[in-house]
This record gives C-alpha cells, sequence and structure tokens, in this order.
C-alpha cells in the first residue's frame, strides 16, 4: 500500500483514495465532488442525465401541451416558445444521451471490460464531467434569462446574431456548447488513451467487448467533429460581440458556411448518439440469447464504416440550403451508402437471437424494442436521404419523426436497455422485474403513440418549430399529444423503479444473468468494488 | 376524400359570396382560383393532391421509395417475431453456439446494396428534374421578411407587394386560419413559374407541400426553384425555417387562373398596389400594422 504509486504531488489524497479499500470511508466531499474513480464518474454522469432527462422532458411536455390544440395558450408567447424548443433540443442531446451513453456507461463499463484498472487519465475525467455541469447551468441561464435563445438546437445565424437576438442568453447558450464541447473532448481523448492503451494482457482489439469499439469509434468521431463546431461558435460568438462577419452576408460573411461547419460536426454528432447504444444492444442481445454475438468482427468494423462514412454525408441536412445539383446527389448517395454497414448491424442482432434461448427480461425487452423502431427511423432516413423527396419533406414533421424514432424510441431505449441491464452491477440490488416491464411497455405505447402519427403530420405538411397551426393538423397532434402524456407518466414508473433498487435489501451475485453474460464486469462482484481489479486479469 | 371536397366546396361558395369586398365592385380577377381549394385536412395521412407534375413525381418516388422500406420493416419485423416465437427460452432450451454464416452474411451485403441502386436511379433524375428552372414564362422573386412575404413579378414592372397572413381575428368566411394572406401571389395556369427566392434579414423557408417545392430564403444570396400549376385553383405553402417570434404567421397563398384573368388581375394589381388603394385588411397584433408600407417602394 505504498503512496507513491500514482500520485506524487498529493500522498495525503493518495493515502485516502487507498483507504478506500474499504477501510476509511472517504468524505461525501472527497468522495463525489473530487472523484477520481471511473465508477463514481459513471454514477455521477448518469445522475446529471436523470437531471437533463427531467428538465428536457418536462420542456417537451409544455411543447406538447401547447400543440394539443391548434390557437392554444400554454405558452404565452413565439419568444417563449422557440427558447422552449432551442433548449429541449441542447438538452436532450448535450445533457441527456451523451452523458447517459459516455459519461455514464462508458465511464464504468468501458475499464471494467477491458480489465483496467481505472481511466488513464482519472482527474482529467474528473474535470470532464465538471465542464458538464458548468455547460448545464449555461443552457439553463439561456433558457431562463430575458427572452431565452430562440434559434433552434440547429443555432443558425442570422437569427441568433446580435442584431435579431441581442440578449446574453444566446451568448450563455452558445457558452453552454463550447463547455459541453470540452467536456466531451476532453472525455474522448481519455476513453481512446484508456482503451488503446490500459488492455489487460491477452485482451487484444479483436476480443474487445463489443461496447468498447463503439466508445473508441465514438471518441475518434468526438475528437474530429468538436473542434469544428468549437470553431462555428467561435465565429458566432465573434459575430455577435466582436464585430467580425463570418456569417453576415453585408460583410462578405455567408450564413450557408455556417450550415457547413454545423452538420460537419452535426452529422457525426448523430452517430456519437447511437454508436454506443449500438454496444449496448449487441451485449444485452448476446446476454439474453444465451449466444455470443454473431460476426463479432462485422460488427466491430460496420461501426467504423459508419464513423468514416458519417463525415462525408453532411450536406443531406442542406439540401434546400441552395447548393448544387452535383452535390445532392453526391450527399445523397453518400448517406444511402451508410444504410449498408446499418444493416449489417441490424441483421446481425437477429443473426445472434437466431438459434438463441431467448429469455425476455427487461433489458431484452428494450433491446427487441431499440431493433426493431430503429430500422422504422433508418427507413425513414434512407427516405429523407433522396435529395428530390427532401424537397418535400425538410423541416417538417417526417423529418421530426424520423430523428425521433432513431433517437427518443432508439438511443433512448438503448440507454434503459442498458440501465436494466448494468444496474445491479452498479447498485448491487435488483430492479423489479414487474414494474420493469410495466415501464417498458408504458414507454413503447406512448412513444410510438406520439411519433408516429407526426409522420402524417410531416406528409401533410406541417412545418416543424410551430407553436400554432392551421386547423387541418389538429387530429394528429392531439394524438401526438396524448402519447406523450402516457410517456411522461411512464417516467413515474421509472422513479418509483428507482426508489425500489435503492431501498432494497436484496443482494446479488456477481453474474446475475447466468451463462449469457460472459464480458469481465460479470467477473467482479455486484456491485463492482471501488477498485475494481486488485489483481490485473489476464484473457485467454 | 369525397367528404372533404364537400366540404371545400360549401367554403368556397361561402367564400365567393362574403370575402373580398372591397373587391367585388371591379370583380375579383382571381374569383376563379377559389373554385379548387388545396389546403390540408384534418387526419390528413398522405401528401396533398399533386398541384404540379414536380408535386406528381415527389409523390411517385415517395410511394416507390417508401414501398421498398416497408418491405424492409415487414421483412425485418417478420424476421423478429419468427426469432421471438421460435427461439425463445421455453421453444429452445439449449442455444446453438454459431457465430458466423459467410454465405448470409454477403446476402445481407449484397440485397441492400441493390436495393440502393434500384432506389437511387429514379430518385437521381428527380434531382435533375427538380433542378432544371431553364426558360420560365415568368419570374417572381419571394423574399422573406421577419414576418412576411413579399412578391415582385420580374417581369411586371412595378408589381412588388407584401402578403400577410390574415390574423386570427381578423378572418373573413372561407379563410384558412393561419394559410389565408391578404395579398396571394397569382400566376397563370400551365405555364412555367421560376421562383428566386432570398431574404433580407435571417432565414426563412419557401415551402409549397402542394406544389413540391422548398427552399431557404437566405440573405445574401438568391436559390431558385419553380412550378408549373396545370389546374385553376387555390394553393398554400409555409414558412419553414425557423425565424423568430412569428415564424408560424407567414404563410403563403398562390392562386393560379386562366392567363386571361391573370392579365387581368395584373392590371388591378398594378393600379391598387401602386395606388396603395388595396382593400386595406388591417392587422391587428402580433402583426406589424403597417403593411403596405412596402407598397410604395416602386422600383
Ligand atoms: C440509415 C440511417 C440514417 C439516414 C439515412 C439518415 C438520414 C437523414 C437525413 C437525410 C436527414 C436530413 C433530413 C432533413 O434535414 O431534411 C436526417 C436528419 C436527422 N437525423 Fe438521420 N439518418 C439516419 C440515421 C440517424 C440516426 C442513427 C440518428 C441519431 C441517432 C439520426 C438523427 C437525425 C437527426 C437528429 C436529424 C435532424 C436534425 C435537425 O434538422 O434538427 N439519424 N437524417
Ligand atoms: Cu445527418
Ligand atoms: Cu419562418
Amino acid at each position: 500500500m505504498s503512496s507513491t504509486t500514482h500520485d506524487d504531488h498529493n500522498t495525503h489524497a493518495a493515502h485516502d483514495a487507498h483507504g478506500e479499500h474499504g477501510h476509511a470511508k472517504p468524505s461525501f466531499v472527497r468522495r463525489w465532488l473530487m472523484s477520481t474513480n471511473h465508477k463514481d464518474i459513471g454514477t455521477l454522469y448518469i445522475t446529471s442525465a436523470v437531471i437533463g432527462g427531467c428538465v428536457g422532458g418536462i420542456l417537451s411536455m409544455i411543447m406538447r401541451a401547447q400543440l394539443m390544440y391548434p390557437h392554444n395558450h400554454i405558452v404565452s408567447s413565439g419568444t417563449e416558445w422557440n427558447a422552449i424548443i432551442t433548449a429541449h433540443g441542447l438538452i436532450m442531446i448535450f445533457w441527456m444521451v451523451m452523458p447517459a451513453l459516455i459519461g455514464g456507461f462508458g465511464n464504468w463499463f468501458v475499464p471494467m471490460m477491458i480489465g483496467a484498472p481505472d481511466m488513464a487519465f482519472p482527474r482529467l475525467n474528473n474535470m470532464s464531467f465538471w465542464f458538464l455541469v458548468m455547460g448545464f447551468i449555461f443552457v439553463m441561464l439561456g433558457l431562463l434569462i430575458g427572452d431565452g435563445t430562440g434559434a433552434g438546437w440547429t443555432i443558425y445565424p442570422p437569427l441568433d446574431n446580435a442584431k435579431f437576438s441581442p440578449g446574453i442568453a444566446t451568448d450563455f447558450s452558445l457558452f453552454s456548447l463550447h463547455l459541453a464541447g470540452i467536456s466531451s473532448l476532453l472525455g474522448a481523448i481519455n476513453f481512446i488513451a484508456t482503451i488503446l492503451n490500459m488492455r489487460a494482457p491477452g485482451m487484444t482489439m479483436h476480443k474487445m467487448p463489443l461496447f468498447c469499439w463503439a466508445i473508441l469509434v465514438t471518441a475518434f468521431l468526438l475528437l474530429l467533429a468538436i473542434p469544428v463546431l468549437a470553431g462555428a461558435v467561435t465565429m458566432l460568438i465573434m459575430d455577435r460581440n466582436f464585430g467580425t462577419s463570418f456569417f453576415e452576408p453585408s460583410g462578405g460573411g455567408d450564413p450557408v458556411l455556417f450550415q457547413h461547419l454545423f452538420w460537419f460536426f452535426g452529422h457525426p454528432e448523430v452517430y456519437i448518439m447511437i454508436l454506443p447504444a449500438f454496444g449496448i444492444i449487441s451485449h444485452v442481445v448476446s446476454t439474453f440469447s444465451k449466444k455470443p454475438v454473431f460476426g463479432y468482427l462485422g460488427m466491430a468494423y460496420a461501426m467504423v464504416i459508419i464513423g468514416f462514412v458519417g463525415f462525408v454525408v453532411w450536406a443531406h441536412h442542406m439540401f434546400i440550403s441552395g447548393i448544387s445539383t452535383d452535390s445532392r446527389i453526391y450527399f445523397e448517395v453518400a448517406t444511402l451508402v451508410i444504410a449498408v454497414p446499418t444493416g449489417i448491424k441490424i441483421f446481425s442482432w437477429i443473426a445472434t437471437m437466431w438459434g438463441g434461448s431467448i429469455e425476455f427480461k427487461t433489458p431484452m425487452l428494450w433491446a427487441i424494442g431499440f431493433i426493431f423502431l430503429f430500422v422504422i427511423g433508418g427507413a425513414t432516413g434512407v427516405v429523407l436521404a433522396n435529395a428530390g423527396l427532401d424537397q418535400e419533406l425538410h423541416n417538417d414533421y417526417f423529418l421530426i419523426a424520423h430523428f425521433h424514432y432513431v433517437l427518443s424510441l432508439g438511443a433512448v431505449f438503448a440507454i434503459f436497455a442498458g440501465f436494466y441491464y448494468w444496474i445491479g452491477k452498479m447498485s448491487g440490488h435488483p430492479y423489479p422485474e414487474f414494474w420493469g416491464k410495466v415501464h417498458f411497455w408504458t414507454t413503447f405505447v406512448g412513444v410510438n403513440l406520439t411519433f408516429f402519427p407526426q409522420h402524417f403530420l410531416g406528409l401533410a405538411g406541417m412545418p416543424r418549430r410551430y407553436p400554432d397551426y392551421p386547423d387541418a393538423f389538429a387530429g394528429w397532434n392531439f394524438v401526438s399529444s396524448v402519447g406523450a402524456m402516457i410517456s411522461g407518466a411512464s417516467t413515474a414508473v421509472f422513479f418509483y423503479i428507482l426508489y425500489r433498487i435503492f431501498t432494497s435489501k436484496e443482494k446479488l451475485a456477481d453474474n446475475y444473468w447466468g451463462e449469457g453474460a460472459t464480458t469481465l464486469e460479470w467477473a467482479v462482484p455486484s456491485p463492482a468494488p471501488h477498485h475494481t481489479f486488485e489483481d490485473v486479469p489476464v484473457i485467454q | 376524400m369525397k367528404r372533404v371536397f364537400g366540404q371545400i366546396f360549401g367554403v368556397v361558395l361561402l367564400a365567393g359570396l362574403f370575402s373580398h369586398a372591397a373587391l367585388a365592385q371591379t370583380a375579383d380577377p382571381t374569383a376563379a382560383a377559389n373554385a379548387y381549394v388545396n389546403a390540408p385536412h384534418n387526419w390528413q395521412m398522405w401528401f396533398p393532391e399533386a398541384g404540379s407534375p414536380m408535386q406528381e413525381k415527389i409523390d411517385w418516388l415517395m410511394k416507390y421509395v417508401l414501398w421498398i422500406m416497408a418491405g424492409i420493416v415487414a421483412f425485418v419485423g417478420g424476421l423478429m417475431v419468427y426469432v421471438m416465437l421460435r427461439f425463445n427460452a421455453r421453444a429452445n432450451k439449449t442455444p446453438a453456439l454459431f457465430t458466423h454464416n459467410t454465405l448470409v452474411e454477403v446476402i445481407w451485403i449484397v440485397i441492400p446494396t441493390l436495393l440502393l441502386a434500384v432506389i437511387i436511379v429514379p430518385s437521381i433524375s428527380l434531382i435533375y428534374y427538380e433542378a432544371d428552372d431553364s426558360n420560365p414564362y415568368m419570374t417572381i422573386d419571394a423574399v422573406g421578411h421577419q414576418w412576411y412575404w413579399e412578391y415582385k413579378y420580374e417581369s411586371t414592372p412595378g408589381l412588388d407587394y407584401t402578403s400577410y397572413m390574415i390574423p386570427d381575428d381578423k378572418l373573413q368566411p372561407g379563410d384558412i386560419r393561419r394559410l389565408t394572406v391578404d395579398h396571394p401571389i397569382v400566376v397563370p395556369v400551365g405555364k412555367k413559374i421560376k421562383f428566386n427566392i432570398s431574404s433580407t434579414d435571417v432565414l426563412h423557408g419557401f415551402y409549397l407541400p402542394s406544389l413540391g417545392v422548398q427552399r431557404y430564403a437566405i440573405p445574401g444570396t438568391v436559390v431558385t426553384s419553380w412550378t408549373i400549376i396545370p389546374k385553376v385553383g387555390t394553393y398554400y405553402g409555409e414558412c419553414n425555417q425557423i425565424c423568430g417570434v412569428n415564424h408560424d404567421a407567414m404563410p403563403i397563398e398562390i392562386k393560379a387562373v386562366s392567363m386571361d384573368d391573370y392579365l387581368a388581375w395584373v392590371k388591378v394589381a398594378q393600379a391598387n398596389y401602386v395606388m396603395n388603394s388595396f382593400a386595406p385588411n388591417l392587422l391587428s397584433s402580433p402583426m406589424p400594422v403597417n403593411q403596405f408600407a412596402d407598397l410604395a417602394v416602386v422600383k
């Protein structure tokens, strides 16, 4: 128990950290505010994702309440409406999905799965988390101060320049992206260093669990995409505050340039949100089919290909921004190409189930729900990738339905699959199976009722980001809002489940899923001890 | 469908009787367009009835792609149901352990690739079709403003006017809430109309779902699109790119009329718009009241 191993600046801290082997308990402040432990930091991330999800969810309930009837007055003005939709998008992406999948499950399980004692840079890890918290404070200020930020999560200028959005709120929102971006960037560096350098002996890249592959590819996407967003946001801030005109036509700038930069980040960003989900689904499907993953290498490299191609398709978000005919064709074809590796993933999951002995425990329900609903979202994605069709569908509710099928019914389902799969490992207590299933079914009905009718609204021509709409759209909007309320109610079930887990006295075995669960996290006790591996595990 | 047209017909009758009272003295040259109103209807589940050849092609390709996609979704869904029934723990106690099957792995790369090729071919020809704005009969500049549209007829000097949504408290019988505007675009049927779309302030979206037209209105640049409307009637569209507080309150209305009516309308409009005497349809808040300010600017 020497205190010189990994901290020579502060021997005291090292002492305390080592004391945690079960002897002295670290103080609350030391454990949670100055944490360097990947599991504690993971827990912090998951907690913040729950908070982000609640805030973003409340905003979405307000939106659906407003849209329940035409000519409604739940939201008092267009200004307020625009602030709400902007904050909803930003919070759900940067403070819910990403912290849950990458910071949360990534921190908890990547080191464990590769047999590493912790992340490569534990303090950097802590810093990443607190940058995210600061970002959250900023995005909330951007929502609440003055008129709020009203340009949508895509923050296109000129609407958010100094002339059309004069308040300081917009600056807060822009800086919140910087803070979240720094957080993600540092996290990405940490994951790459950890995965490339700290695998246990015998854990070759080609033996590494798919969730680690997913996080590795995601980390590279972050590393390449976030700096471009940071550049674009910096230029916006300069335009707003220092009189530059990067995106200002009157000064020789170009608003379309911003769209290129934003989507060069934005399209990889959507894969940043879904690749970790792919990883989780592979583990869950394999565990509950009691079969190894089908086509492991194909699965891993499909993600790598998706990551690569994801960087050269960005202008499919700009088909109607006046890009040239040839660009429209190129970006259409490049986008469609991604459907092939995505198909490999879908079919390999089904092939993993094929011949298996499938148990429909709660995590598996979410995983099966994920696969089917993601296929629907992918199918509408292929429709939108047709530039000629996108001319009709862009920015209407068909688009909204598409990305909620891949996010609210895709990424979120994977988050819940991961939650039910690993909560026993994280807390040591089981979740109540019955209520887990109730949670799944209420959510499944709720979100489908919310988002399926939005396809019809889109086809009928209802634009996005409207607080009021022609009366002809009333019917499906009403159905959609009822669905949203069911989804909202299902969240209450989730909180009841959390309550049950944290008040449970039951203890779980190391591998409570049995033969199907084969990765390293199942070789350690539940809950995983503060220091996962006392000895370096060796993988044959 | 029938019921909807019945409703529309009734509405149209009323509209003919009561609306646009000011123009009634001179007989509204666009009145014929009220006979066919292509507006969204409640519980609509598909595209609007195609109002232009472009929309017909979009409609066709959409069905084509969507059927292929529906096939894929049904196939995957079917596989999953089969797997869940056949390989659940009760039906299959001991799991197989295979992890490879080269044949199916090749198949599920090759078949999706072929399907994409089948989609890409007609899809690209639609892109070329949509891009071909050559040889228009006339060109209209559609300029987005916060929060109204301005239409400038390039071939008709002086014809440059603004188009505001009719606010809820000023609706006349027959008007459609959130879609009807005070001064619609008027075009002759069957002629190729080119739109030069731009903006003077923020981004807007010039979106005409029943005609298959959509482009951003971007300050500092002009983006073009085009349409041909074969049938006399009224068509609607909306601003489809977030543009601030009243983003949902700057719809687009197009009336397609016969060439004679169109020429008659041009005369009336030129006279009226220039003299600023068009029936004032004064707007209440939150819309700005000085809607005719722009009309004075005759270039
Ligand atoms: C087969 C796979 C996919 C294809 C072909 C595809 C295609 C597209 C296209 C063409 C658009 C632009 C439509 C428009 O702006 O008019 C789009 C939008 C979008 N997609 Fe996908 N997509 C796919 C999967 C995903 C996934 C996996 C996610 C996220 C998890 C995602 C999230 C989004 C989002 C958030 C938008 C809208 C962004 C916005 O304008 O606010 N998509 N998709
Ligand atoms: Cu994209
Ligand atoms: Cu708008």
